[in-house]
């Protein structure tokens, strides 16, 4: 057995010595390592963002506005308010949430399904009433149901369906120190934990009350809760109304309003309280700077193919064979081989991008979408994996075919083609781009350099080209790895069944 | 004693119908432009009178596939006699080079029209018979499938699939590899548009979409917004051609000074 384990890794150095003496594929392997940074420069100048597309003139980005975790943020609703100290509770029952979106003139195509899923409203406690400040809240939604959701990005289920007279929603949120937690009820004495939220950053005196936002394109759009049995633990000192935000992003004051009689207090709101990935182009995904792997792809994949195919153009192919008679082991030490350099490029190549890229895309006047540690190692790792698993499968199916051209174009062809055709042709109304290429094909393991989450309380158009991809980063290169894990099956099947 | 140019025609034709792959690749170039050109006909939906999506570029997406089997066809024409050796022979029978780099175009380019005429001919029924069904109705402006305009994005298609024969043959030429020839050709053809799409400064990009040979093949296949094209679609097909030309000139030279 440990004789058989050492003739294995014999195999595998017999293979990396071919590998590493044939100048023009280490050079081949040199461009991939290059070309993913150097294209970094090229992707990382994102001044076309702020360009206005009706006017044609490009016009100064606001500042970003960014959340406690440094992320960009939106933060703009309407708060009636009171400031209270030190710990306890607000209660409220909220008996309905109405929204007032202004009709779309004829011909023109409304933004989105007019964003009423998660028009929101319900209780809040927030760090002061400065925009990106922390918060945590409870609150009813268009058709999510109650949601808990703190400090912009974080979002939990609480009771689902609609409010409405019939079926009023309860919600309470109880200060404890830096931690607030959101509770729900249906008949305000059975109460549910829905979350808690961590706030470090609240002080002893904070702003708890009522608010109102209605997610959506336009500024005049807005939405409407009614709010009845208010109740707080702290001294009562009556409701401030604050147009948190002020004015919309074009300028326009936000419309908002703060109503109260002896039974009820209703508060109508406009903007979101969100992460600002909500128009696509408002935040930059560290994405970009690896965007040259594809650049890199062609001649890794070039080399991966010629691996095997120059063997059997040379003959070399039965010299390999009568040194190595068992077939199998020859494929799997050349697949070692060729997946270690992939790899070790991939790695080398976009470390470099990352650190060359990082702060060139900051230079931009757009906020980049801070990445954390595990998501920069997650990226890193997770190309040298793309590139080490399609570099696999060129070498399968250069087994397959025995011939270099058709191997490498066939390569080129299942992860390329299907990310242009999510950019381009396959684009349906309203810039929806028909993603399944991207899910069923090797180019879905693009997905582990996805930099930004997708949010499901942030209705957008979550793109490839903004850094989106339709599948988990792990489960994309988990089909990529499935397409080399059949190809080498099936490379494995020819190369014993066939003469060499 | 040397042989002339018709005898150098039919010595090509007979390598090129005496072996299979070519037969295979082209039929390859129309079972997948016509499938995947289906398959996006499937995919789309115009759901407004505002979807502003060009029925045409959709029925001829299959190119984007189509154009690599295409690359392989033109690069293997000469690549396979570099790799067998057996240039030697036909540079021994036929001294001028020149002549026999042209009895090579001429006997690919030939067999590449027709079956990219086909595949063309394929898409664009497939697409009358599924795109009504996908929302491209007169209703929403889409009147007709069969004006001017669609028979000239056809014939640019087709043209298209046939100048990147070309330039694939010129390529190849120069490089003498096959491996490394087609990873040149496939750079050349999908980094281009991955590149205009990814940089955002607007000039940049858009004369990368003017320069690139898919991007501006692409322009050929434009029926709507062609005011807003980098390019006019017969501008585009020029581009195409001046990459080809290029290519072609520079695989002559190759051959013609330096040892095969």
């Amino acid at each position: 057995m440990t004789v058989e384990r050492e003739s294995f890794w014999c195999l595998v150095h017999a293979e990396w010595t071919k590998l590493r003496t044939v100048p023009g594929w280490v050079l081949a392997v040199l461009v991939t390592i290059v070309a993913i940074p150097a294209f970094a420069f090229l992707a990382a100048d994102v001044s076309g963002g702020c360009t206005q597309s009706s006017g044609g003139h490009a016009t100064a980005c606001p500042a970003p506005l960014t959340g406690p975790g440094g992320e960009p943020v939106s933060d703009a609703f309407y708060f009636a308010h009171q400031a209270v100290t030190g710990n306890g509770t607000i209660t409220a029952q909220v008996t309905s949430l109405t929204g007032q979106v202004p009709a779309v003139p004829a011909g023109e195509v409304a933004d989105g399904p007019g964003g009423q899923p998660w028009f929101k409203a319900g209780i809040i406690v927030k760090e002061n009433t400065s925009q990106g400040s922390a918060y945590a809240a409870m609150m009813v939604t268009g058709a999510h149901g109650v949601r808990m959701q703190w400090d912009y990005v974080n979002d939990t289920p609480g009771l689902a369906g609609n409010v409405s007279a019939a079926a009023p929603r309860w919600l309470r949120l109880v200060r404890d120190g830096d931690t607030i937690s959101g509770y729900d009820s249906a008949d305000g004495t059975h109460w549910t934990l829905v979350g808690t939220a961590a706030l470090p950053r609240l002080t002893s005196i904070v702003q708890a009350g009522l608010f109102a936002a209605a997610p959506s394109g336009g500024d005049s759009t807005t939405d409407t809760g009614v709010f009845r049995h208010v109740g707080l633990s702290w001294p009562a000192t009556g409701w401030t109304g604050t147009n948190v935000g002020g004015t919309g992003p074009n300028g326009v004051p936000l419309p908002g309003s703060l109503r109260q009689n002896a039974v009820t207090i209703t508060v109508t709101g406009s903007g979101d309280i969100s992460p600002a990935v909500g128009n696509t182009g408002s935040v930059i995904s560290l994405q970009r700077a690896l965007t040259g792997t594809f650049f890199g792809l062609i001649p890794l994949i070039v080399v991966a193919a010629m691996f095997i195919t120059a063997e059997y153009r040379r003959g070399l192919i039965r010299v390999s064979l009568t040194a190595a008679p068992r077939r199998g082991r020859l494929l799997a030490a050349k697949a070692v081989a060729i997946g270690a350099a992939g790899f070790a490029a991939g790695l080398v190549a976009a470390t470099l991008a990352l650190a060359v890229g990082t702060p060139l895309l900051r230079r931009n006047n757009m906020p980049l979408w801070p990445a954390s540690l595990p998501t920069e190692a997650r990226m890193v790792v997770g190309t040298g994996a793309l590139l080490a698993v399609a570099a696999v499968l060129a070498l399968a199916i250069g087994t397959i075919v025995r011939r270099s051209a058709p191997a490498i174009a066939a390569v080129i062809v299942v992860i390329f083609v299907p990310y242009l055709l999510a950019l381009g042709p396959l684009q349906g109304a309203n810039g929806q781009a028909s993603l399944w290429p991207l899910q069923i094909t090797p180019a879905a393991a693009l997905s582990v350099q996805q930099a930004i989450p997708e949010f499901s309380q942030v209705i957008t158009v979550y793109r490839p080209n903004a850094g989106f991809y339709p599948l988990a980063p792990w489960a994309g290169l988990a089909v990529e790895c499935a397409w080399a894990a059949a190809a080498l099956a099936v490379a494995y099947y020819l190369l014993r069944r066939r003469d060499a | 004693m040397s042989v002339d140019a018709g005898q150098a025609l039919h010595a090509e034709w007979t390598k090129f119908r005496t072996v299979a792959g070519p037969a295979w690749l082209l039929a390859g170039v129309i079972a997948l432009t016509v499938a995947v050109g289906a398959a996006a006909d499937g995919a789309v939906q115009c759901s407004s009178a505002a979807c502003a999506i060009d029925p045409a570029k959709v029925t001829f997406t299959g190119v984007y596939l189509g154009q690599a089997v295409v690359a392989v066809a033109g690069v293997l024409a000469i690549g396979n006699e570099y790799s067998t050796g057996m240039v030697a022979v036909s540079l021994t029978a036929m001294p001028r080079r020149l002549t026999w780099l042209f009895a090579k175009a001429a006997v690919l380019t030939g067999p590449v029209l027709i079956a990219a005429a086909l595949a063309v001919a394929g898409s664009a029924v497939a697409g009358r018979l599924i795109l009504p069904g996908h929302g491209f109705t007169p209703a929403h402006g889409y009147a007709s499938l069969s004006a001017a305009a669609d028979y000239r994005a056809a014939l640019g298609a087709a043209l298209y699939l046939t100048l990147i024969a070309l330039l694939s043959l010129g390529v190849s030429a120069a490089v003498r590899d096959s491996a490394a020839a087609i990873g040149l050709v496939l750079g050349v053809l999908y980094l281009f548009p991955l590149a205009a799409a990814v940089i955002s400064n607007v000039p940049i990009s858009r004369h990368l979409q003017q320069i690139g040979p898919l991007p501006a093949g692409l322009d050929a296949q434009a029926t709507t917004g062609l005011q807003n094209l980098p390019l006019t679609p017969w501008q585009g097909l020029g581009v195409v051609a001046l990459w080809a030309a290029g290519a072609f000139l520079l695989g002559g030279l190759a051959l013609k000074f330096r040892d095969a």
